[in-house]
């Protein structure tokens, strides 16, 4: 399990960190959200994993690590997710603003080289 | 009779209570605005003198009031002699600037910001004066930079203003934050940040190893303040500022704080070499420089900004000398330099007034004109030339007494006098020409035919005038007594004997004064010969280096070099430097432990995760082309994530991530209507530097993920740390927060101060994005029917028995039907996730987010203009209630006496239900999910709009912004 989440976080960063360093703004909206969902999965897997543990408490079950999962990694991944919604629309508004000024959709507002 | 207590809270909080009513007066109410600040400065002199009877005991009077008890910090309100006196020169010239105002400003400059300005800034210098803190003293410090620069520029639409403003607030705010950091390590030393603890430590101080450091720093700000070299530049560049500014800041009281500081604290810093060289030598070269480059200026203002320069490097000379009687000195120059100098600066606004030139070269005779504005500043000018009868002679004689006596034998010592002389000679050029030059010689053409102003304006002069007259002839009667004050709490039982007299005899001091006047009247003389305009002197005068602007011309060549404007270097450093700094931690240890007890893996989590992986690699390759693929297989990823979330027993992650990704899938592809055309040419011949540049990019792409991929392998296989915290949220997760969804309960009563701010932080965003949206332009290529709807219209206008919009309408009938069917099966779902967040998956967060799809789902299935004529959404009203909401439960806890947010559980007894538990946790979650719907609708329904926007009639954008308003 660790290996393939591990994996997984990898190639994301990996599509996202591409897609961050190319000329289009749409390129870097998508990397800059693929980039989000493996930095959230980092952070939740600080927390390591364990299946069908959920830290919702029962009553009977001692409130402690080995009964449920890690509750803090996951309530900051939460607050991450509707701040990566945040982050994506307040970009591509500025790209699409960037768009209509420039008359182009690269990063720099011109073409490369001029 | 008031107690001490409150004349001195009056004397501090009256100057900010009437800029506060300053600032609400009608923009032309010129005469409500001086009166209130008149009345202000002489209620605030009234309480300062009713002090005088502690005064005339040499007292020190203190309040104190609790600031910061745990660090050890309460404000402390201290007046002793000096800071009684300088209390008084700061709210006497006040007094005086204001009035003086009301008569300056025109008709059209908006008053109530300048009175509103000009007011506190009067509180922020009684601040520095009444300060019993260091602390404190550094905060009204910083305080006056900040109204200064308001002040300067208060012109704004004048570039030399905003510039000059710019600059000051550069230099003597930057000198302000050394000044904190001096003081921080001087209280260190003392163990107390009070100044009679300070104060009576200074044998401990000045043989501390942090000495020279606490000095140097404090150096810097006073230095700073008053202008001195090098630091000298800001102070002619801030005469941009209206005349009264530089009137009552550039003469009286901004500057005067350095030198202020200075003789507040040489009784503890001052007595060592290092004080004498940077002090006496900052002095010395201020006060030649100034004196000799005041000569050139052909601004009026600029004469008197070098000279204010000179002058302030003379009190800073004295203090230097480290002697009492230079202090003594020291102190009775700066009350002097203010009286003469506020009414010269007067004197000048009135001629810029009456004749609309401050221009030297073409001022001429204006005597005829304005006869007693012309006595005035003739007055004036020669008690700053030092000429007997007058106060700038008697501390210019004390000063010259003090050259002369001996201190150290050095070098500079032994030239003390000579130099002295000399910038005395330069002083008498300038005031010469200042006199002759202006109200002498032949009627010049001016913009203006000058006359007399209104005698209220001209008073202020009048005063300080008669005050120049009072103190040169009858010293020991007028000053003598508020001089020994001031003297008496900064020198303490070393306070010498000194004697006032106008006539000492024919003494050294007399004599230097005598060759001063008459070498003064020579310069003059030689100088008129001697072309002004072209001379090399006159190059040399000008071409004084400005600090600031070789700062800049070589901050913009290091940013040339070394910066980029190209956001994709930028971007490549970036990734790069996070990459160096992730690793550099890993070296010299073992990314893997010993020994690993790995999970066993389950082929269903592989399989979804090679889809994942597959999905994000071909969103990398595919974003650039087509837009609408990388999308769905972005979306495939994000889906692979959510099911992890499931599987790795994370549900609230899961939901929220699942809501998220339809929000946002929603949201670009409302946003790829407006991006450009880009058809896929195939692999392009691609040249070296292009491809060498990919190759760069995936390698770096390739370590990053390999990288963090390591290192999260790495994590999760160790042991977690015992002593963690998470423990703690579980333990007290049901006990204290009542709820058994832990993650919630963090969200929401552990860490509610938190979510605050990212709610906050989505509110900012949202309200950004629809600022930006309401001036969106799109490009015009974008603005096109789209190719579907001209097919529709086509089929339409082709078939005869088909009205034209009735496949647009008809087009994906049966899911929007089904849309529509759905809007009160999701609230209703969303008021379930809602009410169940505290004990399961749930919470404010999603249930905000499933009421946003439900309301989007609408808008997509039956457009948004039909959408708006059902329903009516106010975005901006659901995110204010939330926000009511959530503070209001916030402090609830404050107003039964909890810190804010801290929950509370209780018992509703509802009818038919029976009794409820509720926790006031609800409200702050309901709070949270107003704010999270309004914000969402808010963007996704301003992006909608702009697609119905362009077809619409030109009265329509309103309504518009009322529906979503």
């Amino acid at each position: 399990m660790e290996i393939i989440l591990a994996l997984s976080i990898g190639a994301l960063t990996s599509s996202g960190i591409w897609l961050l360093l190319r000329s289009r703004t749409y390129q870097v909206l998508i990397g800059l959200s693929l980039l989000s969902y493996a930095v959230n999965l980092f952070i939740f897997s600080m927390g390591r994993v364990q299946s069908a543990a959920p830290p919702l408490l029962k009553p009977g079950v001692p409130a402690d690590l080995a009964h449920y999962a890690d509750p803090v990694p996951q309530a900051l991944v939460l607050t991450a997710i509707v701040i990566t919604f945040a982050m994506t629309a307040l970009f591509l508004v500025v790209l699409l603003a960037a768009r209509g000024l420039t008359r182009t959709d690269h990063v720099d507002g011109r073409r490369s080289g001029t | 009779m008031f107690s001490s207590d409150t004349l001195l809270l009056a004397t501090i909080a009256l100057p900010f209570v009437g800029s506060l009513v300053a600032s609400l007066l009608p923009t032309n109410a010129r005469n409500a605005e001086a009166w209130l600040a008149c009345g202000t400065a002489l209620c605030v002199l009234v309480s300062l003198s009713l002090l005088y009877p502690a005064m005339a005991d040499e007292q020190i009077v203190r309040s104190e009031f609790e600031w910061i008890p745990s660090a050890g910090l309460s404000f402390v309100l201290r007046v002793d002699g000096f800071a009684w006196i300088f209390a008084l020169l700061i709210t006497g010239v006040g007094f005086l600037v204001f009035l003086y105002a009301r008569y300056y400003m025109s008709p059209e400059d908006p008053v109530p910001r300048f009175f509103a300005f000009l007011l506190a800034f009067m509180g922020s210098m009684l601040g520095i004066a009444l300060s019993g803190n260091l602390i404190q003293l550094v905060f009204f410090w910083e305080l006056t930079s900040f109204f200064s620069f308001l002040l300067i520029g208060y012109w704004h639409h004048d570039a030399s203003a905003r510039a000059g403003a710019r600059i000051a607030l550069t230099v003597t705010a930057s000198g302000g934050l050394c000044l904190f950091a001096g003081v921080i390590v001087l209280g260190h030393i003392a163990g107390s940040y009070d100044l009679d603890r300070v104060l009576a430590a200074g044998d401990v101080i000045r043989g501390h190893a942090l000495y020279l450091p606490a000095l140097v720093l404090i150096l810097i700000g006073a230095l700073t303040k008053s202008a001195q070299f090098p630091f000298h530049f800001w102070l002619p560049r801030a005469m941009a500022a209206p005349t009264p500014v530089s009137a009552y800041l550039h003469s009286a009281t901004m500057v005067k704080a350095g030198v202020f500081l200075l003789a507040r604290l040489w009784p503890v810093l001052g007595g060592t070499d290092y004080w004498l060289y940077i002090v006496g030598s900052a002095g010395l070269v201020t006060f030649v420089m100034g004196a000799f480059l005041a000569m050139f200026q052909n601004d009026l203002k600029s004469v008197l900004a070098y000279s204010t320069l000179s002058h302030l490097g003379l009190i800073t000379l004295l203090l230097g000398l480290d002697s009492p009687l230079a202090t003594v000195a020291a102190i009775f120059h700066m009350l002097n330099h203010a009286t003469f100098k506020a009414s010269l600066f007067m004197g000048v606004g009135i001629i810029d007034h009456e004749t609309g030139t401050r221009d030297i070269r073409r001022l001429s005779g204006l005597y005829r004109f304005l006869p007693v504005t012309a006595t005035l500043a003739m007055v004036a000018a020669a008690a700053m030339a030092g000429v007997p009868l007058l106060n700038g002679f008697l501390s210019k004689e004390m000063f010259f007494a003090e050259t002369i006596a001996t201190h150290n034998g050095s070098l500079l010592d032994d030239a003390l006098p000579y130099v002295a002389t000399l910038a005395a000679m330069f002083s008498v050029a300038y005031s010469l020409r200042f006199i002759r030059d202006v109200f002498f010689g032949p009627p010049a053409t001016l913009p203006r035919t000058p006359k007399e102003p209104p005698h209220w304006m001209r008073f202020p002069i009048e005063l300080l005038v008669v005050v120049c007259l009072v103190v040169g002839i009858v010293p020991n009667l007028t000053i003598g007594p508020f001089l020994n004050i001031a003297v008496a709490s900064v020198l303490g039982p070393n306070a010498p004997v000194f004697d006032l007299a106008v006539w000492h005899g024919f003494t050294l001091p007399f004599l230097m004064s005598i060759i001063a006047l008459a070498g003064g009247v020579a310069t003059y003389a030689v100088l008129r010969v001697y072309n002004l305009d072209t001379g090399p002197l006159f190059v040399l005068a000008k071409s004084r280096l400005s600090v600031g602007d070789t700062v800049s011309a070589w901050a913009r060549r290091i940013l040339g070099l070394l910066g980029t404007q190209r956001l994709q270097t930028q971007l490549r450093i970036l990734v790069c430097v996070a990459l160096v700094a992730g690793f550099l931690p890993l070296v010299g240890h073992k990314l893997l432990p010993e020994t690993m007890e790995l999970t066993p893996i389950d082929p269903a989590f592989a399989l979804v995760w090679i889809i994942g992986i597959v999905c994000a690699l071909a969103t990398a390759q595919q974003a650039k082309f087509h837009r609408l693929a990388a999308l769905i297989l972005m979306g495939g990823a994000g889906l692979a994530t959510c099911i992890t979330f499931i599987y790795l027993s994370a549900p609230d992650l899961a939901l929220t991530q699942l809501l998220v990704e339809v929000v946002t899938m929603v949201l670009i592809l409302l946003g790829l209507r407006w991006l450009p055309k880009r058809l896929d040419e195939g692999l392009r011949q691609a040249d070296s530097s292009t491809l060498m540049r990919r190759y760069v990019d995936l390698s770096i792409a390739l370590a990053a993920g390999a990288g963090l991929a390591a290192v999260s392998f790495a994590v999760l296989t160790r042991q977690v740390l015992p002593d963690g915290i998470a423990d703690h949220f579980l333990e007290r997760s049901y006990t204290e927060g009542g709820g058994r969804n832990v993650v919630n309960v963090i969200l929401v009563d552990f860490r509610g101060f938190d979510t605050l701010g990212e709610v906050s932080v989505l509110c900012i965003v949202a309200l950004s994005v629809f600022a930006l949206l309401r001036r969106f332009r799109p490009a015009p290529e974008s603005l096109s029917v789209p190719e579907r709807k001209r097919v529709q219209e086509a089929f339409d206008v082709d078939h005869p028995d088909r009205q034209p919009g009735e496949t647009f309408a008809d087009y994906l009938l049966v899911p929007s039907v089904i849309m529509r069917l759905l809007f009160p099966v999701i609230g209703t779902f969303a008021i379930y996730l809602f009410l169940r967040g505290h004990d399961f998956p749930g919470g404010g967060f999603v249930a905000g987010l499933s009421m946003a799809i439900a309301i989007i789902l609408q808008y997509m299935a039956m457009g948004t203009v039909w959408v708006e004529h059902r329903i009516r959404v106010y975005p901006l009203r659901w995110m204010a209630l939330g926000f009511a909401f959530a503070f209001a439960t916030g402090i609830a806890a404050w107003l039964v006496g909890y810190p804010f947010l801290t929950s509370h559980m209780f018992i509703a007894h509802l009818p038919i239900i029976g009794d409820v538990h509720i926790s006031s946790t609800l409200f702050f979650d309901f709070g949270v999910l107003a704010i999270v719907l309004g914000a969402t609708v808010l963007i996704l329904i301003a992006l909608a709009h702009q697609t119905i926007r362009t077809h619409r009639k030109p009265s329509m954008p309103s309504a518009v912004a009322d529906g979503v308003g």
